[in-house]
């Protein structure tokens, strides 16, 4: 009965808020040290998927289903686009020079320490009042983000020019379309042409007669078939 | 039933919720496994008819009935091979990442007015991206067993089920404006009544779109004619060719649940979800003030509604697996490209001017708009709508000190 107690003591959403944010961050870890892209890809949909599960355990659902349909899925093609770009051989591992590593180290660090600064520095979170006036946080540049100014109610509304930062928001958007497309057009596989065994035995027997029977259907059909 | 195990059991709340949770999961384990026992009988047996056989015959008398437990038990006998230069962890893992995909699916889907597994107000959405996940671990699948033909079979499936999500959610979208919720209990409820109030027969461009959320959900499931991923004539297997034994019937047990799921989702969104085509109960006189005993018997009637017209779904795929010829990769491409998403886009946007033009349908006075609740007898003090969606996340929140 004692057991029972104690874990009645234990408070069963810190619990499996526990379990989540472990689960996140233990399979985010797994994403740094594997050293495959497909086993990346998974560790990456898991700990995605956890933090989606801490969305839902904080009652945003609509957050929680988003999280699963863009980055899980999203994930998803980032795979096959992997795969599809950069595998030559199967089960490609991907080694990380000691240079690489120690940059990545710095990076990371330095960032972990800004977030956790911007972090521990929130006196307590709250949510965002119309024309309140508070110490500077990133809440109001967040909100104006999506096109709402609660520090400027005045610059806001239907008809004001200014209101919030939705057109930058929107041309970063399309900028990181940009380079989507410049990433897929750099890594794509340079296109050699081989020529086909029937061709080569064709241009060796005669020039003439290769390039008459090159334009015919019925040669179209046999180089498919000996493929 | 939570509230029932605090209150008259005397359990504490933390475990009452993990009873109900327990209870939940295993109601759910039961729906797809032995949802999928059934539907690998009938399917055999449909399959048999139309080709003019007998099918399974002696396994368990007349019909066969018990070919499904033999073939499981071959299954658990079988050995669990696993190619010598396959990925061994991802191997192992990529049939379960397929059926806890299809699972977490069934948390948001509801039988009857109160049993569901945990309602969420945005349900739709929900099961439509979960769903989505299945394919993961078929791509996971057909990369780590080292096989060109699994390969093949993952790449075509990713980007089958990619392309067709695109048509499959405008299609879901539909029904959900009309209902102006993705709550599929609140979508499910606004269709009561007689059949004429689903979603189905509000109008034509729905009664449109219904079929081309058919064409992708069957496609979206990987069943033919739109089955690619396994092609066994020009793929050996595709993306299972490697698997044995318990693993691969994983991964049919995914594709049935799945099955099982579009063609609920299909009865909720289009077909009036529990509701029967004859509104039986409120012609008995079972109202709110009926009683408690009543209202559960006429849910699980509705339960018994939804499987029936789920089970429906998933026999009308069979019967066109086994009538249609497999198409190609470019005419699976075309469909989805070329006809579903315009026809899908075209008929969300006539279905939203006939809701701004004619919101009483075609004869006023007869027909009410798609938003209203046409029969509200379950509004009462047991009936969902009165339940607050998020009860066991408020109950969270009140045992937290």
């Amino acid at each position: 009965m004692s057991g029972c107690l104690m874990l009645a003591a234990v408070n069963f959403h810190t619990l499996l808020f526990y379990v989540f944010a472990a689960l996140a961050c233990g399979f985010a870890v797994g994403v740094v040290l594997a050293d495959n892209v497909v086993r990346m890809a998974l560790y990456l949909v898991l700990s995605l998927g956890a933090t989606a599960g801490l969305f839902f355990l904080a009652g945003a659902e609509f957050i929680g289903a988003m999280q699963l349909m863009i980055y899980v899925g999203g994930t998803l093609v980032l795979l096959v686009f992997g795969v599809m770009l950069t595998a030559q051989a199967p089960f490609v591992s991907i080694k990380t020079s000691a240079g690489d590593r120690v940059l990545a180290g710095i990076v990371a660090a330095s960032l972990l320490a800004l977030l956790l600064q911007a972090a521990f520095s929130v006196e307590a979170w709250r949510r965002p009042a119309l024309g309140e006036v508070g110490p500077p946080a990133a809440t109001p540049i967040g909100v104006a983000l999506v096109g709402v100014r609660v520090d400027a109610p005045s610059a806001g509304g239907p008809q004001g020019v200014r209101s919030g930062y939705l057109l930058p928001f929107e041309i970063v958007s399309v900028h990181l379309l940009v380079v989507l497309v410049g990433a897929a057009y750099l890594a794509r596989a340079k296109r050699r042409r081989t020529p086909r065994a029937i061709e080569v035995a064709a241009s060796v027997a005669s020039p003439l007669d290769a390039r008459r029977r090159a334009s015919s259907p019925a040669s179209a059909l046999t180089a498919g078939g000996s493929r | 039933m939570a509230d029932f195990l605090i209150n008259s059991v005397g359990l504490p709340p933390w475990l009452a919720w993990t009873v109900m949770a327990g209870v939940a999961a295993f109601l759910i384990l039961n729906v797809i496994a032995g949802g999928a026992l059934v539907f690998i009988w009938a399917e055999r047996k449909i399959a048999a008819r139309i080709q003019d056989r007998l099918g399974p015959t002696r396994t368990g008398g007349r019909f066969g009935w018990l070919q499904s437990l033999a073939d499981g038990i071959k299954l658990l006998a079988k050995e669990d091979l696993m190619p010598e230069g396959a990925d061994g962890l991802l191997f192992r893992i990529a049939p379960y990442v397929s059926f806890c995909a299809s699972f977490c699916a069934f948390i948001a889907l509801p039988f009857a007015f109160d049993f569901v597994g945990q309602r969420l107000n945005v349900g739709v959405f929900f099961v439509v991206a979960v769903l989505g996940l299945e394919v993961f671990g078929v791509i996971l699948a057909g990369y780590a067993s080292a096989s060109k033909w699994s390969l093949f079979g993952a790449m075509r499936e990713a980007a089958q089920v990619v392309s067709y999500e695109v048509p499959l959610g405008m299609c879901v979208v539909v029904p959900v404006m009309l209902a102006g919720t993705m709550d599929l209990v609140t979508i499910a409820e606004k269709q009561a009544g007689w059949f004429t109030n689903w979603y189905l027969f509000h109008d034509p461009f729905t009664f449109v779109v219904f079929w081309v959320y058919v064409t992708c959900a069957v496609a979206s499931v990987n069943r033919a004619p739109f089955d690619l991923a396994e092609a066994e004539s020009e793929l050996v297997a595709g993306f299972h060719t490697e698997y044995s034994g318990l693993r691969w019937s994983f991964f049919f047990m995914a594709e049935y649940g799945s099955m099982f799921l579009v063609s609920a989702l299909a009865a909720v969104l289009f077909l009036g979800g529990w509701n029967g085509p004859i509104p039986l109960a409120k012609l008995l006189g079972v109202s709110a003030g009926t009683g408690d005993t009543a209202h559960y018997l006429v849910r699980l009637v509705g339960c018994g509604n939804l499987i029936a017209k789920a089970t429906l779904g998933v026999l009308v795929m069979m019967w066109i697996r086994w009538t249609l010829p497999r198409l190609r990769i470019d005419q699976v491409m075309t469909t989805c490209l070329k006809y579903c998403t315009p026809i899908a886009a075209a008929m969300f946007a006539g279905a939203m001017l006939w809701q701004l033009f004619l919101p009483g349908g075609l004869v006023p006075g007869v027909s009410r708009p798609a938003g209203e609740i046409r029969e509200g007898w379950i509004e009462g003090p047991g009936g969902a709508a009165s339940r607050p969606a998020n009860a066991p996340a408020q109950a969270m929140a009140e045992v937290r000190p």
